[in-house]
């Protein structure tokens, strides 16, 4: 009797795996099925591809230095300070991970468009952000910093308290505690938790939409191309999104070798 | 001379410390949660006196009515954690020589080298913490300490990581170094055996010292039940 609950039990595991396996990798497998490397070659040549690219990298380039410059300085006066002050601090950098990227878009652009509640100050300096691809990068950084911040305070609560203290005995400032203990010590867990922001970030395409809206050269990140392409030709957008896959195995690949176990450290989802 | 004289409550522990060092070691005996630890947090400028002053050597650390706090860095004391602490990212020379970060490097190598051959372990710079066994470990981080020229040393449960062979033979040690070095020492401890390295025994209850004597005087007029377990544990030399 209770060996065959057991069995069971374990072939509802085996079927829950075959089952999520297969749904999560059948997408990924289309992509590739229906395409010849004609198909691959043309995506290559298509003229929104190369903009795009660029701006993707360049924009998801300087969100990702912004959220790690600033993250990683909140990520250690949280870890470092509990108290109500930094539970209101972590519950503030987790809010973007629970708002839907359009919500997101829709609050960027009531918050720093022309007529936004920081906006109205901005544009009497002459300073227009809504539609321009500063526009891109916040709602990148908007959208991907919880990635990042959760990860960085997880993988700075690890620390051991006392190699902090002791450094401090040995003459270290707070500063460079931080530099030449934290950082180096927190490194696997700060760069994990990058990569997934990063992922986030070039995935990014509500937000962008509303906030900064689709324009080549611009504003046009690689998602947006693929949705741009997709309403002319559904072998175009399969060709970018095939450009954009192999960018995300490069990814995981990456990660995988920073966290050599499987899991990757620091990087418990926020949020959800 | 180290002279502290503490107060601070944390949670249901009331901490009240008055003492006084002189180039000496003193242990520190007590039951767990009797406020050992939070003693050294306190000195070390981790945590904040309530009321109070800690002096060192006629340096003033701490003072709650002249609103003096020297922060951690500032305090000039040699740290042992129980389990050494060094830091798994530098090799051993790395380690000792963090703290001399204000010298030129050919001076900061010389004397990190220095302190790491006084205490046996010179030939392990280019190795990691990780390949090290306890008690070379708690060399190095005695080194590292010691390049600084701290004015007191703070001992958490010096041998607490040790297995029993290691553990014999660095008390030995430690204790013609503790002669040596003349520094004011406190050693938190919970081992009745690390009695040999003090001068003095200083016996922590609820967050209180309940008595300060030789061992022989501990032994004569214990004043509590702990106090009297305590010394009846203790073998008469290591």
């Amino acid at each position: 009797m209770r060996l065959r609950a057991a069995s069971a039990w374990g072939a509802a595991q085996l079927f829950a795996s075959a089952l999520l396996g297969l749904f999560l990798l059948l997408p990924v497998v289309a992509l590739f099925a229906g395409s010849s490397w004609d198909d691959f070659s043309s995506g290559l040549r298509n003229p929104l591809l190369l903009p795009a690219l660029r701006l993707s990298l360049l924009t998801t380039g300087s969100s990702l230095a912004l959220v790690v410059g600033l993250g990683s300085l909140v990520a250690w006066r949280v870890a470092r300070n509990p108290g109500r002050a930094s539970r209101w601090m972590e519950a503030i950098t987790q809010l973007p991970a629970v708002i839907p990227p359009a919500v997101a878009g829709v609050g960027l652009l009531l918050a720093f468009g022309r007529r936004g509640l920081f906006g109205g100050w901005l544009d009497r300096h002459g300073i227009a952000l809504a539609f321009t691809t500063p526009a891109v990068i916040l709602a990148e950084a908007f959208v991907s910093a919880p990635f990042f911040v959760q990860a960085a305070i997880a993988a700075f609560r690890r620390l051991d308290e006392n190699l902090l203290v002791v450094a401090r005995t040995l003459g270290a400032s707070p500063f460079r505690t931080f530099a030449r203990v934290g950082l180096p010590l927190a490194a696997p867990g700060l760069a994990a938790g990058a990569a997934m922001s990063w992922a986030r970030a070039v995935g990014e395409f509500g937000a962008t939409l509303f906030f900064a809206g689709n324009m080549t050269g611009r504003t046009q990140t690689m998602p947006l191309a693929i949705y741009t392409a997709m309403e002319s030709d559904l072998h175009a957008a399969q060709a970018l999104s095939l450009v954009m896959v192999l960018l995300a195995f490069a990814l995981l690949f990456i990660l995988r070798r920073l966290a050599p176990g499987g899991a990757l450290p620091g990087t418990e989802l926020p949020g959800a | 001379m180290l002279e502290l004289r503490i107060a601070r409550r944390i949670g249901a522990l009331e901490l009240r410390v008055e003492l006084t060092l002189d180039r000496e070691a003193a242990l520190i005996a007590g039951p767990n949660g009797a406020g050992k630890s939070t003693l050294l947090r306190l000195l070390l400028g981790v945590l904040r006196p309530e009321t109070g002053r800690i002096a060192l050597e006629g340096r003033t650390l701490f003072d709650a009515a002249a609103a003096i706090d020297l922060a951690v860095e500032e305090r000039e004391l040699g740290y042992l954690p129980q389990d050494y602490a060094l830091f798994p990212h530098l090799d051993v020379m790395g380690n000792a020589t963090f703290g001399l970060a204000r010298l030129p490097r050919r001076e900061r190598l010389r004397r990190a080298g220095e302190w790491l051959e006084k205490l046996g372990v010179g030939h392990l710079a280019r190795r990691f913490p990780a390949g090290l066994s306890g008690g070379e470990r708690q060399r190095v981080a005695l080194a590292r300490s010691l390049a600084r020229n701290p004015r007191a040393l703070l001992l958490d449960e010096p041998f607490a990581a040790l297995d029993p062979i290691a553990r014999r033979e660095l008390r030995g040690s430690m204790r013609s170094w503790l002669q040596e070095w003349r520094l004011p020492a406190l050693i938190v401890s919970h081992d009745s055996a690390d009695a040999v390295l003090a001068d003095r025994i200083a016996v922590m209850e609820h967050g209180q010292l309940v008595q300060q004597d030789t061992l022989e005087e501990l032994r004569r007029a214990p004043a509590s039940a702990f106090v009297a377990g305590f010394v009846s544990a203790t073998p008469d030399s290591a």
